[in-house]
């Protein structure tokens, strides 16, 4: 087996990020006229009002059938659809309104990305500094601490975190150790101390969430409470992994050029609904000030400099499935993003070029 | 062209309404931002959060947003808007003459 990397923080990879200056380095951008770029930087509340209200509507109407059926194995299939978008849409939402470019209006990125974090179990102060950390060095070893498929890969890993049970006991450590006012140690290399406050509140208000909906379903001797808050988180987590994992799996590490280190996807209309355009992954890495209704527009604009986008999920994982596979055995082993003639070349192609 | 303290920036023409330009003087860079009502106003031209440049980020209003992590700022008095930007933008006085754009680095 090849040389192992350590992906913590804290470990001998993070000091050498530093050293070889990949921690805050610049990065590879396609060339974008000005004018052109600010059409597409646009801010727009009326796609995602759209979106929100239809999703919102969605989340009612299969809970409630749920909830209507309980007790019959009917309620399994109004269920699924629940579980799917408050445990795996909530992802892209969370994401979008992290970013702060979902919504033109500032309260409605905020309102959302306060329940999307609760819906998909992520802290909205920590996970926000983790992402800002994740667009700085994305997957740069010992300084992302968002990446999902660390080499070499544990397929029992992948499969178990279809139902977030990876992320979830360790979320839930975590806001127990927010609510008590303390910070893990990699937590503290990225969120800012004045910032502290705001996390251990949060956590605290999420435990009394909790507890009055774990109190609730003792109270009724019925799981449905929790079916409807709180268990949706693992039992609808599984597309969002299904998602997640052709953002960067089996691509390159340690490379500061987005269309080497990202995968985009090409779905079909529901996906990119449910994904919020995420698909457009090496796109949004470029450039995150684009809204997720314009990353289509934005693909167009630049697909002559990216590599040709996967086509489906079916196409991402037949590339990715045999990448991981043999990175079990050989973690140096990745996927060589083929930029087209009309790119400009990679950098890592200059870096090799020039050596 | 320098006097005193102004220094002439950029010409009106080259900063379209709405939007931001980068000024690099000396060993620094700022940003000079436009309105759409026509008001004028510089900033450093780099992000406080991680040094990127302001001028390839997006005006709205009255504020710039950083185009790497989306922090934002009041381009009117610097005032960081909240996470992930925390620490303020130094701001310049602007004055326009005869079409040219001078900022005050004193």
């Amino acid at each position: 087996m090849g040389m192992v990397r350590d992906y913590s923080l804290l470990g001998p990879d993070a000091e050498a990020a530093q050293t070889n200056g990949l921690a805050s380095a610049t990065w590879y951008a396609s060339p974008v006229p000005r004018k052109r770029m600010k059409e597409l930087m646009r801010r727009d509340d009326g796609p995602a009002i759209r979106d929100t209200i239809v999703w919102f509507a969605a989340m009612i109407a299969s809970g409630g059938a749920g909830a209507w059926l309980w007790g019959s194995w009917w309620a399994v299939l109004p269920f699924f659809v629940y579980g799917v978008l408050y445990g795996s849409s909530s992802d892209s939402r969370w994401h979008e309104c992290g970013h702060g470019t979902a919504f033109k209006t500032r309260w409605m990125n905020d309102a959302v990305y306060q329940i999307a974090c609760f819906m998909v179990l992520r802290e909205p102060t920590p996970w926000r500094w983790s992402h800002t950390r994740h667009h700085t060095d994305t997957i740069v070893v010992g300084r992302d601490p968002e990446i999902g498929v660390p080499r070499p890969p544990s397929f029992f890993n992948l499969f178990v975190s279809l139902f977030a049970l990876r992320s979830g006991p360790k979320e839930f450590r975590k806001i127990f150790l927010h609510a008590v006012g303390r910070l893990d140690a990699a937590e503290r290399t990225y969120i800012p101390e004045m910032e502290l406050s705001k996390v251990y509140r949060v956590a605290r208000i999420w435990l009394a969430i909790y507890a009055a909906v774990i109190a609730l379903s003792v109270a009724t001797h019925s799981l449905l409470p929790l079916m409807l808050v709180g268990l949706p988180t693992f039992y609808g987590a599984w597309l969002y992994l299904v998602f997640g994992v052709t953002q960067h799996a089996g691509l390159a590490e340690d490379t500061l050029d987005h269309r080497m280190i990202a995968r985009s996807v090409t779905m079909n209309p529901m996906f990119r609904f449910l994904y919020w355009n995420m698909n457009y992954h090496v796109e949004h890495h470029m450039f995150p000030m684009v809204p997720y209704h314009q990353l289509p527009a934005l693909h167009a604009e630049i697909a002559h400099d990216l590599p040709k986008p996967c086509r489906g999920l079916w196409g991402a994982y037949r590339e990715i499935i045999p990448a991981l596979w043999r990175q079990r055995r050989d973690p140096t082993h990745y996927l060589q993003q083929l930029l087209p003639p009309t790119a400009r070349p990679s950098v890592q192609t200059v870096a090799i070029a020039a050596e | 062209m320098q006097v005193g303290s102004w220094v002439a920036a950029c010409s009106t023409d080259d900063v379209e309404p709405e939007d931001v330009f980068r000024f690099d003087h000396l060993d620094r860079t700022y940003a000079i931002y436009r309105t759409e009502a026509g008001d004028w106003y510089a900033t450093d031209g780099l992000c406080t959060h991680q040094k990127v440049h302001l001028a390839g980020g997006l005006v709205m209003g009255t504020i710039i947003e950083c185009p790497k992590h989306n922090g934002r700022f009041d381009l009117r008095t610097g005032e960081a808007k909240g996470a992930p930007v925390l620490v303020n933008l130094r701001t310049y006085p602007v004055r326009v003459e005869s079409g040219a754009v001078y900022i005050d680095l004193a």
